[in-house]
């Protein structure tokens, strides 16, 4: 079954842009010619100003371009950006998707994005956690992904449980299928609202954000991989879709390989979420899982790259749980490891969350730091008894590793500074 | 505890509720700056069922979340562990949501004035509305503490009031500090310290460590080669003077 929209929904054939009323289209237009000026002045893809054009002129253009399209929306904490990609190459087997692939996830960067839809059946978007409810809420989804929530740039974010409590009192009642990942209970706490949810056993290595019960404060008990809380009844619900080890389980127990070239247990759980969305559309997993396959790198992440005659494989980590996730996929020990890490506006200003991360678990090999605050980052690994070589430039950090490929891990826009460089060496 | 006796016990308080800013990183920077002087250190992590040891020789408690904050309030206050080892004399550093909770009152995530445990004598309340202290902060400690200024990241709503039997831990260069427009930041009295600065505040500041090691051990300790502190220090320093202009 491909294409087919889901029962009930009433989704019919996408009309495209052409039907939007008179004000709409001249707002895609706006938005167009904007980002057109914008790229050509060389200041990025021009997507977030010119949806921002574009929503002035429109303030609804949002919510009537995903009018066109059965919608799926993506959120969480860590994995979006991946795990938008990989819904997306699923529903390609179902028809035309337009996507924010560049992970502009606020409402300018998602208007743009849909203005671009064509002939799209299908939107696949990925969202910033503070404003799901929002568009979740102008864009009528089909669908909503909830990966998972953490602490993430707190000098400037809300508490992390606050946001559980924003998407659970914003998706109540939504008429959209959840799709949510059982292991982290903030997500669970935010999901239980709805009507209807697909839980996936998607596993979350990160556990500092829920030991007490987002419901009643209890101290939440964590047997293998079950939770429950100690006073009441909030508890891990029983769920459909699992990844166990290299493994997807769907809900009838048929067991699937996840051989991605995406790596670690992060991309596969992302996969295993991904196949439970293509589901919810009536896509066949086996053609779900064929197109996510071929997906290498997304947005530059985990991309194998040369540099000075080295192969460099770059990271992204944000927070401490994607860390976390990142040391689990690395190459093992001697592969060297590069970290880079900066404190600027879009990376959050404190960098107190360098002490969440276990550094340990680098022990044993040759580690290399950079980037604006790299004496924190100095500070920290010291005090966890490793030894290390700190340095100014990409170059001289490469040139101190030893030989065989270089796992390099960066916060954003350590990470984004890094692309550059090195795309600026290849130049 | 006296040297060559036993083990130094340094008693982490709720890492599952007042861990939210890096607040681990104190408990590594003490233990650590303690095991490269041959002093023998027992952490003990309390989770918020378990109850607070009243042997222990330096006590940390973190920076939390509105909610995790009231709990670990309510916990605490039920708990005599943490007032018995005060009074006999250990040390105690509490930051931000704990530097808070240490003190007589403070205003929980449900509006409500909460009490405190009462070990230091500060009010605390919430600040101005739509004003939130976020920053870099740089402070001149108490020179009869006899620490080089303190540098850290604050990151609160609320703002603390020092009663007469506590003393203001530092006064502010940059940043708001205890937010009451008087330039403290912090409190202290006997060897109980409270602070809002995050970092975790050892990290730029670790003389602080020391100062707690010192008082709890009752000897002088042997000099560290601080290489990356210092470096990290006035890299740090120079970044918010830069900033203030």
């Amino acid at each position: 079954m491909t294409g087919t929209p889901v029962p009930g929904q009433g989704a019919g054939p996408a009309r495209g842009p052409e039907a939007l009323p008179p004000r709409a289209k001249l707002a895609v237009t706006a938005s167009r010619v904007t980002a057109a000026i914008s790229r050509r002045a060389g200041k990025g893809s021009g997507s977030v100003i010119g949806g921002k054009i574009a929503l002035r002129i429109a303030p609804d253009l949002l919510a009537q371009l995903a009018d066109h399209l059965q919608v799926v929306l993506v959120s969480g904490t860590n994995g979006k950006t991946t795990t938008t990609r990989l819904v997306a190459e699923a529903m390609r087997a179902a028809g035309p998707v337009v996507s924010n692939a560049l992970g502009a996830n606020m409402p300018a960067g998602i208007t743009s994005a849909l203005a671009g839809a064509g002939d799209a059946v299908y939107g696949v978007i990925e969202v910033d956690e503070k404003y799901l409810a929002g568009v979740a809420r102008d864009a009528d989804p089909l669908a909503i992904v909830l990966l998972n929530l953490s602490r993430d740039q707190l000098d400037r974010a809300a508490e992390t449980r606050m946001l559980a409590e924003k998407w659970r009192e914003g998706l109540r009642g939504t008429e959209a299928v959840l799709v949510a990942n059982a292991d982290d209970p903030l997500v669970v706490w935010a999901a239980s609202s709805a009507k209807d949810v697909v839980w996936v056993a998607a596993g979350q290595m990160w556990q500092e954000d829920s030991w007490s019960c987002p419901s009643c404060g209890g101290v939440m008990n964590r047997p293998g991989d079950d939770w429950f809380c100690g006073d009441c009844d909030f508890r891990r619900p029983q769920v459909t879709w699992s990844l166990v080890g290299d493994e997807m389980v769907d809900p009838d127990g048929a067991v699937w390989p996840l051989e991605l070239q995406l790596p670690g247990r992060a991309n596969r759980a992302n996969a295993t979420t991904a196949a439970a969305v293509a589901s919810v559309f009536g896509v066949d997993t086996a053609a779900a899982l064929a197109r996510m396959k071929n997906v290498t790198a997304v947005a530059g992440r985990y991309d194998v790259v040369p540099y000075q005659g080295r192969n460099l494989r770059l990271l992204l980590a944000k927070n401490p749980a994607g860390w976390l996730e990142t040391f689990s996929l690395i190459d093992p020990a001697p592969a060297p490891v590069i970290l880079s890490v900066n404190a600027l506006d879009a990376d959050g200003k404190d960098t107190s969350w360098l002490w969440d991360v276990d550094y340990t678990k680098l022990a044993g090999r040759p580690l290399a730091v950079l980037g604006q605050r790299r004496l924190d980052l100095a500070v920290r690994l010291d005090v966890a008894g490793l030894t290390f070589t700190v340095h100014e430039h990409l170059a001289d950090a490469v040139a101190a590793c030893p030989p065989g490929q270089i796992e390099v891990i960066a916060n954003y826009t350590a990470f984004q500074q890094l692309r550059r460089t090195i795309k600026e060496a290849q130049a | 505890m006296t040297i060559g006796m036993s083990k130094l016990r340094l008693v982490w308080i709720y890492p599952d509720l007042l861990s939210t800013y890096g607040d681990q990183g104190n408990a590594l920077i003490v233990e650590r700056r303690a095991r490269l002087r041959g002093i023998d250190v027992e952490r003990v992590d309390v989770r918020s069922d378990q109850a607070v040891p009243t042997s222990g020789d330096i006590y940390l408690i973190g920076g939390g979340e509105d909610r995790p904050q009231r709990l670990a309030a309510e916990r605490l206050r039920k708990d005599p562990g943490l007032g018995q080892a005060v009074s006999r004399g250990a040390t105690l550093l509490a930051v931000c949501a704990g530097y808070q909770i240490i003190g007589h009152e403070f205003v929980d995530d449900l509006d409500r004035v909460e009490p405190g445990l009462g070990l230091l004598d500060v009010k605390s309340g919430r600040g101005p509305v739509g004003r939130r202290c976020v920053g870099e902060v740089l402070a001149d400690v108490d020179p009869q503490l006899g620490l080089q200024p303190l540098s850290g990241f604050e990151n609160h709503q609320g703002v603390t009031h020092l009663g007469a039997g506590a003393k203001p831990l530092a006064r502010v260069t940059a940043g708001f500090g205890n937010g009451t427009g008087d330039g403290t930041e912090g409190a202290w009295s006997g060897r109980v310290l409270g602070t809002y600065l995050h970092g975790p505040v050892m990290s730029r500041n670790p003389g602080l460590a020391d100062l707690l090691l010192t008082w709890a051990t009752g000897v002088p300790l042997t000099p560290l080669e601080d290489r990356w502190h210092e470096q990290l220090r006035s890299e740090r320093l120079r970044a918010v003077r830069a900033q203030a202009g």
